[in-house]
């Protein structure tokens, strides 16, 4: 009864009863690798929350401080105002390292998920028409997301953060004409920048970003929903239904276990496993330096590119027209978001498929698809693995110069032999049928219980 | 008043365990087991949220058991919801027709008339208008200029880039000091050891201050002929900002058994690029293009001062470096 009048009540003003009774009926299909968008939506609501909570404490100023908090060994020292409310932040509020090694953890969980969800859609052909538009939406997510991560971890003025930032602005100076003028743009001058550099950071941290990330998502979720999940094929499934677990009460209550559980295994890491210690890091200067420095892990590619590119600027006469940095901080990002924004262009022209598909392709479905996005993803991770040449040189002993010139063969092998053995292994696993799982031993399990009703036409 | 209170406990009971008629034609799971659990994994959950609350209170809170009893209260109401999800609520797998604009196989003919219509419509909204490239011309222009307005005040945000270059505060004269502005002397330096100095007077967070002062063997040095007295008893200056990214140079390699290791170099953390000290600062190995600039030193009363400017533009190349360099 109760049900009835709170839904009359919405309807007699809104109008929005039958919207509601359709959302309540809409059919998700059951696929586990359907789970890491929600995961990727789930982890920016825990990123916005905690970020709210921390922005009450940060102070975004670089004016210098002298420390005289609870943390002994930084006692006297000198630093900026931003690096000391980090740093009491994380010792002197009750629970606020808690809330902030759950925020940089979800940051890098953030991403995670965001990436392997992409790579879901690309493998199994999700971004065709008539998805391709939310697919260079998503696209467009994970760029702000990367930038957004590399602005929150550049806020708190430690070392490592300074470090990065230096970096940053010499990819900017190194943007061919304009990069000199950009790097004194966006630094209000020459690095480490002006005094209000950091409210410029803050700002765009807390809201430009997060804003346009916000509605991108809204958009992505309404063009999901316009056309319907997609689905992979089986039994009653066509290009012209989908079939699966309604909105209530199933899957609301899986989906809401899911974004608990997420949350659960982020605070459990945020209590647990200690992320960023920038006490020890010590505050930034820009004439310290320390061996050994990683960024967050979305940026070792970038940080690799920038490594294993050789030493060459383009120059005419006295003229710098491409400095060394932009290769790896800027083409080569640029070349393999330009490949994904690119890819549904490409699949259409060369096969000529311009209908819409609704049911998915397994990767072996589509080999030539399959070893293209392998081989890509083959370069990028050897980029990122090249990034941390330093640390396998101290674990391991290889020298570094070699560890380079290796790396710096395997970008051109690596794809090449990826494409042709991943082409080769999916053709052939077409071929016979077989399923890689079910041929191990594993079985797939049905759940009990399941019924079928058809609704068609109803809604 | 006990018994007022057990009246409350026992309608409180009463009310949560109701069970409610059901009508519906779907395989119900009706198992009252999942239920109970259920119920316990959220109580469970409310007690960890509590403890939190409590650790909370602490005054030093510690930030594992925060963490662990958050965590938990999460996790158990996730798994309260989980179970909800596939053991109490009915299981059922719905079929729903896809809308028709995304339907390839069906005809497109109405498709095709619904975007026909719109684009009629779009059209009639402007019948009667006759200078229609008249008004779209000036709306363009209108949207230049307004463009233009809107986009001009970015150039507030910084400085002109040329205004940024020319400052360094390193001429004849100037003297090297140490971090508590303590003179820099030579005798600070043994063969192999490596410091970080900066100018006198000036800002240390001026990317053009700080310098690495190294000293070697003066036997060893195979300058160009032009800075032959750039290095007095084998002290070397160098910008301590790497010329590829901007990163403090804060590695100093000094081969100990010269006949099996590399020479003296000066190395950056972030991209190991790596300067050769003997010769100047030229690039040896990794990314950077440009030499690390070194600054001509000489001894006075056994304190280092620079002899002369810095020999190239610090910092990570933009267009215009080399031109200033």
């Amino acid at each position: 009864m109760t049900t009835r009048r709170v839904f009359r009540f919405l309807d007699s003003r809104t109008g929005g009863g039958s919207v509601l009774g359709k959302a309540l009926r809409y059919v998700f299909p059951d696929h586990w690798t359907f789970l890491f968008g929600e995961i990727a939506m789930y982890t920016f609501l825990i990123l916005v929350a905690t970020g709210t909570y921390l922005a009450l404490f940060y102070e975004p100023s670089t004016a210098q401080v002298v420390y005289h908090g609870a943390y002994a060994p930084l006692r006297g020292q000198e630093m900026s105002t931003a690096y000391a409310s980090a740093v009491d932040l994380s010792f002197e509020v009750q629970a606020g390292l808690l809330i902030r090694q759950v925020h940089h953890w979800a940051a890098d969980v953030f991403l995670a998920a965001i990436t392997v969800h992409l790579m879901r859609i690309f493998f199994t052909g999700a971004f065709r028409k008539p998805r391709d538009v939310n697919y260079y939406v998503g696209l467009t997510m994970l760029v702000l997301a990367v930038v957004e991560g590399y602005v929150g971890y550049s806020l708190l003025d430690d070392l490592l953060s300074g470090m990065g930032l230096a970096i940053g602005n010499a990819v900017a100076l190194s943007v061919p004409v304009i990069g000199g003028q950009l790097g004194s743009l966006i630094w209000g001058g020459r690095f480490p920048g002006a005094p209000n550099f950091f409210g410029r950071l803050f700002f765009v941290h807390v809201f430009v970003l997060p804003i346009l990330i916000a509605t991108l998502m809204a958009v992505h979720l309404v063009l999901i929903a316009t056309p319907r999940h997609t689905q992979f094929r089986g039994r009653g499934r066509g290009e012209r239904n989908v079939l699966g677990t309604p909105m209530w009460p199933a899957y609301a209550l899986r989906s809401l276990g899911l974004f608990f559980a997420t949350t659960a295994v982020l605070f459990a890491l945020g209590g647990l496993v200690q992320i960023n210690p920038i006490w020890q890091w010590g505050p930034y200067e820009p004439w310290l330096g320390t061996n050994g420095a990683q960024p967050d892990w979305y940026l070792g590619w970038l940080i690799g590119a920038l490594r294993l590119m050789p030493s060459f600027d383009v120059v005419i006469g006295n003229y710098t027209l491409v400095p060394n940095p932009f290769w790896g901080g800027v083409a080569f990002p640029g070349l393999i978001f330009g490949f994904l924004y690119l890819w549904p262009t490409i699949e259409r022209r060369w096969t000529g498929d311009r209908r819409a598909h609704n049911l998915l392709d397994r990767p072996r479905d589509n080999p030539t698809r399959t070893a293209v996005g392998a081989a890509v993803f083959s370069l990028v991770a050897t980029v990122f693995f090249a990034g941390a040449a330093d640390r396998a040189f101290v674990q391991f002993g290889v020298p570094y110069e070699d560890q380079l010139w290796g790396y710096r063969a395997l970008t051109v092998l690596a794809p090449i032999v990826v494409f042709f053995l991943t082409r080769a292994l999916a053709r052939r696993l077409r071929e016979s049928g077989a399923h890689p799982a079910r041929d191990s031993g594993a079985r797939l399990v049905e759940r009990p219980g399941a019924i079928s009703r058809p609704t068609s036409g109803r809604s | 008043m006990r018994n007022l209170w057990r009246w409350i406990v026992a309608g409180l009971v009463l009310r949560l365990s109701k069970k409610r008629e059901v009508h519906r034609e779907v395989d119900l799971p009706a198992d009252p087991g999942a239920e109970t659990w259920t119920a316990a994994l959220l109580f469970a959950a409310a007690l960890a949220g509590l403890a939190f609350v409590a650790i909370y209170a602490f005054d030093d809170a510690d930030t594992q058991l925060l963490g662990l009893s958050i965590a938990a209260a999460l996790a158990l109401i996730a798994a309260a919801l989980i179970l909800a999800a596939v053991r109490v609520v009915p299981q059922e797998t719905l079929e729903e027709e896809r809308p028709r604009f995304a339907d390839p196989y069906r005809d497109e003919e109405n498709r095709e008339d619904a975007v026909e219509g719109a684009a009629l419509s779009f059209r009639e909204g402007t019948d009667g208008v006759t200078r229609r490239r008249l008004l779209g011309a000036a709306g363009a222009a209108a949207g230049v200029g307004l463009g233009a307005a809107a986009l001009a005040p970015l150039a507030s945000l910084g400085p002109a880039v040329g205004d940024r270059l020319a400052a360094s505060p390193w001429k004849a004269g100037v003297h090297l000091v140490d971090e508590n502005d303590l003179p820099v002397k030579a005798s600070d330096l043994e063969v192999g050891s490596f410091l970080t100095a900066f100018a006198k007077g000036a800002d240390k967070g001026e990317l053009a201050t700080p310098l690495v002062v190294v000293r070697v063997k003066p036997e060893e040095l195979e300058l160009p002929a032009e800075r032959a007295d750039w290095a007095p008893e084998g002290i070397l200056a160098f910008s301590k900002i790497c010329t590829h990214a901007q990163c403090a140079i804060s590695l100093f390699r000094y081969p100990l058994f010269a006949e099996r290791s590399p020479g003296p170099a000066l190395v950056c953390p972030c991209h190991y690029s790596t300067f050769d000290v003997l010769d100047g600062g030229e690039r040896i190995f990794g990314p950077a293009v440009r030499p690390l600039p070194q600054l001509p030193l000489r001894i006075e009363a056994g304190e280092l001062v620079a002899a002369g400017p810095l020999s190239g533009a610090v910092g990570a190349s933009w267009s215009r470096v080399r031109e200033e360099g």
